[in-house]
C-alpha cells in the first residue's frame, strides 16, 4: 500500500486487519524480519519548508534523502549528522528517504562532533498504531514545551508510529576541509590518538581508526577539521605538532571521500559475513575487539567516533559472535547491533541488544500504548 | 493558578509518613516541622507558595529509592527539587505532597578526560561541573542563566538551554546517561559513556520530562576543552527589522557564533540606566560572541562585520580586551536586574521562528499599549528564544492578573506564529493552561500515555505540564 495523504495512511492503519511492515526507502532492511502487508511512505515527498536563515528544514517522511540534500546544497547547507547510505554494505536499493534514516537514528562520522540524527530532529508528525495523527516537538530549536517524543520516534524503527513529516535545524557547509591521515598505528595506538585529537580546543569533525587490511595493507588513523580556511589551517598545523604528528594532509574532495568510505561502511561491502554496530565507551573499542579474536572468532574492524563506535566484520558462523559479543558490551556497558546478517541468522539472533529487565519492561509498556494492536513492526526490535 | 485540593487521607498520614521516612533516613534529612518546611514553599516563580507535608534530603540513589518505594507504598505525592530556581514552578509543592530535594548529593563519581566525559551526583550545580573539571581546560557546556546555584537535576528536567546553545546545544545534547529512580522505587540506568541508545531513546523522553517521570539521581554528561578564547562584538541598529535581518545573514554565511543576543530599546535604557555599559540609545542592539585562537576570531570576526556593515548599523563595537568584552556583556548580564530596579517583572519565555521576530515585536509592542504595561525584550536571537519582561506592580491589587494575561497572549502568539511556549524554562505550573493552545488533544493525549507508564499512579510532581482538566481522569485513577 502507497498512501497519497497523511489521512489516507491514518486510514489504512486504523482499518488494519494484521500487522503492517513500514518502508521508507527500503534501503536500511534490518531488524528481525517482519511479516506483514507492507505500507510504504515514499508518496508522502517534499520539501514543506526551507528558511536557510533561520537553519530550518520541514519536509515530508517520504522525500529521498539525495532530494533534500540537494535542496540544501543550493543553499550552502547540509544535514549536519551525515547520514550513512546503508545500501553499499546491506546490497539494498532504492532511495534513502527522510523518514527511514530518522526510524534508525542514522548518523554518520560528525556525530562525533555536532551529534546525531535525533539531535537534529526538531519535531515530527506521525500515525500510531491507532491510527491516530500526531504531532510532537515543532520547528524551532529550542522547545521544551511537553514531553520530548521526538527523540523517542527517532530509531524506533517505524515500531512506534508511521512518520510523515519532521523538522530538522540545518548547518551551513564550511568553507574548507582537511583530513590528517596517519599509518601503521595499532588500535589502541589509533584510539589513543584519537581521543587526544577529540580531548583538544580544535574541533574535531572526525575520528576514526581503519585496521590494517582494511582500506588499505597499512592501518590508517584519520582526523578531519572542517570550517572557515584559515581556521583550518591553524588547527591542522597545531594538531600536526601535537596529537598528529607526523600524519599526511588529505584535502577537499580526497578528504570527502575518505570519510564516505567510513560513513557507509564501504571497505566492508564486498566482503562475506556478518556486520555488528557496537557503541561503547571508545577507550573499551580497542580492548573489546581484542577479547573478541582471543575467543577464536576472526574480525575485521573499522573505529568511528574516536572508537565509540566499532563496525566489526565477522565469518557468519555459528550466532556470529553474538554471545560473546553481547556478554563483552554487557559488562563494559553499550550495545550490538547486527547491522548485516542472513535472514536465517536474524531470525535466531536478536538484532538490538536485549535490553536489562526493569528497562525492556518500559519499553514493552510504551509500544502499547503508541500501538496497542501491536501491528506495527511488531518483533522488529525483538 | 489553580491548584489541586490537598488529599486529606494523605495529610492524615503525615505522623505514620514520618515515622516510617525516619526509618530510612537520618532524622536531619526528614524535615517536618511545619516551621521548617516553610523554606521549601516556592522554587524562583515565587508568586505560588504551599509548604509541602514533609521535604526530604536523601544522599543516595539507594535513599532515594527507599523514600519513593514508601510514598509510593502509602499514596503520597512526591515533587522532586534540585536547587529550587525554576521560573515555571516546576517545585512547588501540593500541601500533601513530600518534596525530596537532591541537593546533598553533589559528588563528582567519576571524571573521564580520555572519553570526555563526567558522572556526577544531580544535586551538583551546573557551574561547578565546569568547576571540577577547569583545571584541564575541560567544561560542560549547557549555561543556564542560573548556573551559579541550578542543580544538574533541575538541568535535565526542564532540558535547560542558556545563551552559547547555537553551537553546543542544550541538556539533552549534551546528557549521555543517567540512573534514575522510578516512582515504585525501581532503578534503571539508561546510556552511559557510550553514544545513542541500543533500543528505544528513553533517555531522550527522561530530559525535559519535568521529574514527572523519575527522580534522576546520577547523570553521566558529555565534556568538551575549552575553546582557546572568545570575543563578543556589539552592533545597534535603528530598526528590528534590521537586526533581525542581520542575524539571518550571519547564520547563513556559515559562521556559527557561539552565541548572538538580542535587546531591544526598553532593556537598553534600562539598563544604561542600572549598569552603564555604555550601550548605544538604539532600537535593536545585538552581541555576537565568536570563540577560537586570536586568528581565528579574527577570520570570523572580519566575515560578521562585513555582514553588519552591510546593514548600516548605528554603532559598531569589536573588543580588543578582556575588559572590553567583559563591558560589552556587561548590560546583558545585568538585563534581567535592571529591568527588576523598575518593577517587578514576569519573563517570559517563548519560542519563534527567527524570521518573525519583527513582526513578533511589534505585536509585543501594541499588546503593551493595551494592557498598559511595560515590557523589553531580551532574546537569544539565534535560535528564536524570547524573553519578553513584562513589568507590573505585585502590590497594585490586579496588576499580577493583568501581567499573566499579557503574557498568556505573547505565548499564544509565539504558537500562532510557529513557535512554541516555552524554549528552556519549562512548562511547570506557569503555561500548564496553555498547553492545549499548542497541542491538540491526542497530542496531549500521548504524553500523558507516556506518563501512564512511567508513573500510573501520578505521583511525580502533580498538578505540572498538563491542564488539570486533561489529567483528571487519571490522576483519580
Amino acid at each position: 500500500m502507497r498512501p497519497e495523504s497523511e489521512a489516507e495512511l491514518a486510514e489504512i492503519v486504523a482499518g488494519a486487519k494484521g500487522p503492517l511492515v513500514v518502508r521508507g526507502g527500503g534501503t536500511r532492511a534490518f531488524g528481525a524480519p517482519v511479516m506483514g502487508e507492507v505500507v510504504e511512505t515514499a508518496a508522502l515527498s517534499g520539501v514543506v519548508l526551507h528558511e536557510p536563515g533561520a537553519l530550518t528544514l520541514v519536509v515530508k517522511a517520504g522525500t529521498p534523502v539525495a532530494e533534500v540534500e540537494a535542496v540544501l546544497a543550493a543553499e550552502g547547507q547540509r544535514l549536519p549528522f551525515e547520514p550513512m547510505d546503508h545500501r553499499a554494505l546491506l546490497g539494498t536499493r532504492g532511495a534513502p528517504t527522510m523518514g527511514g534514516m530518522v526510524a534508525a537514528n542514522v548518523s554518520g562520522p560528525r556525530r562525533v562532533q555536532v551529534g546525531a540524527c535525533r539531535d537534529f530532529l526538531l519535531g515530527v508528525r506521525f500515525v500510531d498504531g491507532a491510527g491516530r495523527v500526531l504531532k510532537n516537538g515543532g520547528r524551532v530549536m529550542k522547545n521544551v514545551t511537553g514531553y520530548d517524543l521526538v527523540k523517542l520516534m527517532a530509531g524506533s524503527h517505524g515500531t512506534l508510529g508511521v512518520l510523515t513529516e519532521l523538522s530538522f535545524k540545518v548547518l551551513a557547509v564550511p568553507q574548507a576541509e582537511v583530513t590528517l591521515v596517519g599509518r601503521g598505528q595499532d588500535a589502541a595506538t589509533g584510539v589513543r590518538v584519537l581521543s587526544a585529537a577529540l580531548g583538544s580546543p580544535y574541533d574535531v569533525s572526525g575520528a576514526a581508526h581503519l585496521e590494517a587490511g582494511v582500506a588499505e595493507d597499512a592501518s590508517q588513523t584519520r582526523v578531519r577539521l572542517e570550517g572557515l580556511a584559515g581556521s583550518v589551517a591553524y588547527r591542522r598545523d597545531a594538531l600536526l605538532k601535537g596529537a598528529c604528528a607526523g600524519f599526511e594532509v588529505v584535502e577537499g574532495m580526497e578528504s570527502a571521500a575518505l570519510w564516505r568510505e567510513v560513513r557507509d561502511v564501504t571497505p566492508f561491502a564486498a566482503r562475506e559475513g556478518a556486520v555488528w554496530r557496537l557503541s561503547v565507551k571508545p577507550s573499551d573499542a580497542p580492548g573489546l575487539t581484542a577479547a573478541v579474536r582471543a575467543q577464536g572468532i576472526a574480525a575485521q574492524a573499522i573505529y568511528d567516533w574516536g572508537g565509540g563506535l566499532i563496525w566489526l566484520l565477522v565469518d557468519e558462523v555459528g550466532d556470529a559472535g553474538a554471545t560473546i559479543l553481547r556478554q563483552q558490551v554487557a559488562v563494559l556497558g553499550g550495545h550490538a547491533t547486527l547491522v548485516r546478517g542472513s535472514e536465517a541468522l536474524r531470525r535466531v539472533v536478536p538484532v538490538f541488544q536485549p535490553e536489562p529487565a526493569p528497562v525492556a519492561a518500559l519499553t514493552r509498556a510504551l509500544r502499547g500504548k503508541f500501538d496497542p494492536r501491536g501491528i506495527l513492526n511488531p518483533g522488529l526490535m525483538g | 493558578m489553580e491548584m489541586p485540593l490537598p488529599d486529606p487521607a494523605v495529610l492524615a498520614q503525615k505522623p505514620r509518613l514520618v515515622e516510617r521516612l525516619l526509618q530510612v533516613l537520618p532524622p536531619e534529612a526528614v524535615i517536618h516541622d511545619e516551621m521548617e518546611t516553610r523554606a521549601y514553599e516556592c522554587d524562583a516563580l515565587t508568586a505560588y507558595r504551599c509548604p509541602p507535608l514533609v521535604a526530604v534530603l536523601p544522599s543516595s540513589t539507594a535513599e532515594v529509592a527507599a523514600v519513593l518505594k514508601i510514598c509510593h507504598d502509602m499514596g503520597v505525592p512526591v515533587v522532586p527539587r534540585g536547587s529550587g530556581t525554576s521560573l515555571a514552578g516546576g517545585a512547588l509543592p501540593t500541601a500533601d505532597s513530600v518534596i525530596l530535594g537532591v541537593a546533598r548529593m553533589n559528588d563528582v563519581l567519576e571524571t573521564d578526560y580520555e572519553n570526555r566525559v563526567i558522572r556526577v551526583q544531580t544535586g551538583r550545580t551546573n557551574l561547578s561541573v565546569t568547576g571540577a573539571v577547569e583545571e584541564e581546560d575541560f567544561f560542560y557546556a549547557p549555561d543556564p542563566s542560573s548556573q551559579l546555584a541550578c542543580a544538574i537535576a533541575g538541568n535535565i528536567g526542564m532540558n535547560s538551554g542558556g545563551a552559547h546553545c547555537l553551537k553546543y546545544g542544550v541538556t539533552t545534547n549534551n546528557l549521555m546517561g543517567v540512573t534514575m529512580v522510578l516512582m515504585d522505587g525501581t532503578v534503571v540506568e539508561l546510556g552511559g559513556a557510550h553514544l545513542d541508545p541500543g533500543g528505544l531513546d528513553l533517555l531522550g523522553v527522561i530530559c525535559g520530562s519535568e521529574g514527572q517521570l523519575g527522580v534522576v539521581t546520577e547523570a553521566t554528561l558529555r565534556i568538551l576543552h575549552k575553546p582557546e578564547g572568545a570575543r563578543p562584538v556589539l552592533m545597534g541598529f535603528d530598526s528590528n527589522e534590521v537586526a533581525g535581518e542581520c542575524v539571518s545573514d550571519i547564520i547563513r554565511a556559515g559562521v556559527l557564533p557561539v552565541a548572538i543576543e538580542f535587546m531591544d530599546r526598553p532593556v537598553i535604557r534600562a539598563t544604561e540606566a542600572f549598569a552603564g555599559a555604555g550601550y548605544p540609545d538604539c532600537e535593536a542592539l545585538l552581541i555576537v560572541e565568536v570563540e577560537g585562537s586570536e586568528a581565528e576570531i579574527a577570520e570570523q570576526l572580519g566575515l560578521i562585520l562585513e555582514i553588519a556593515r552591510r546593514h548600516n548599523p548605528v554603532e559598531l563595537r569589536e573588543s580588543t580586551s578582556a575588559e572590553e568584552s567583559a563591558r560589552i556583556w556587561l548590560g546583558r548580564k545585568s538585563a534581567f536586574g535592571a529591568m527588576g530596579q523598575i518593577n517587578d517583572y514576569m519573563c517570559l519565555d517563548g519560542t519563534i521562528p527567527v524570521s518573525q521576530l519583527p513582526y513578533v515585536l511589534r505585536r509585543i509592542g501594541e499588546m503593551s499599549q493595551q494592557y498598559g504595561l511595560g515590557v523589553g525584550n531580551v532574546f537569544h536571537a539565534g535560535d528564536g528564544n524570547m524573553h519578553p519582561l513584562i513589568l507590573f506592580d505585585a502590590n497594585k491589587p490586579g496588576d499580577l492578573e493583568l501581567c499573566e494575561a499579557f503574557g498568556a497572549d505573547v505565548l499564544k502568539l509565539c504558537v500562532e506564529v510557529g513557535g512554541c511556549l516555552t524554549g528552556e524554562h519549562g512548562v511547570g505550573i506557569e503555561k500548564r493552561d496553555l498547553m492545549v493552545d499548542q497541542f491538540a488533544p491526542d497530542d496531549l493525549d500521548i504524553q500523558m500515555a507516556v506518563k501512564d507508564v512511567f508513573d500510573p499512579q501520578w505521583l511525580l510532581n502533580p498538578a505540572k505540564v498538563f491542564p488539570l482538566a486533561a489529567s483528571l481522569g487519571r490522576r483519580a485513577g
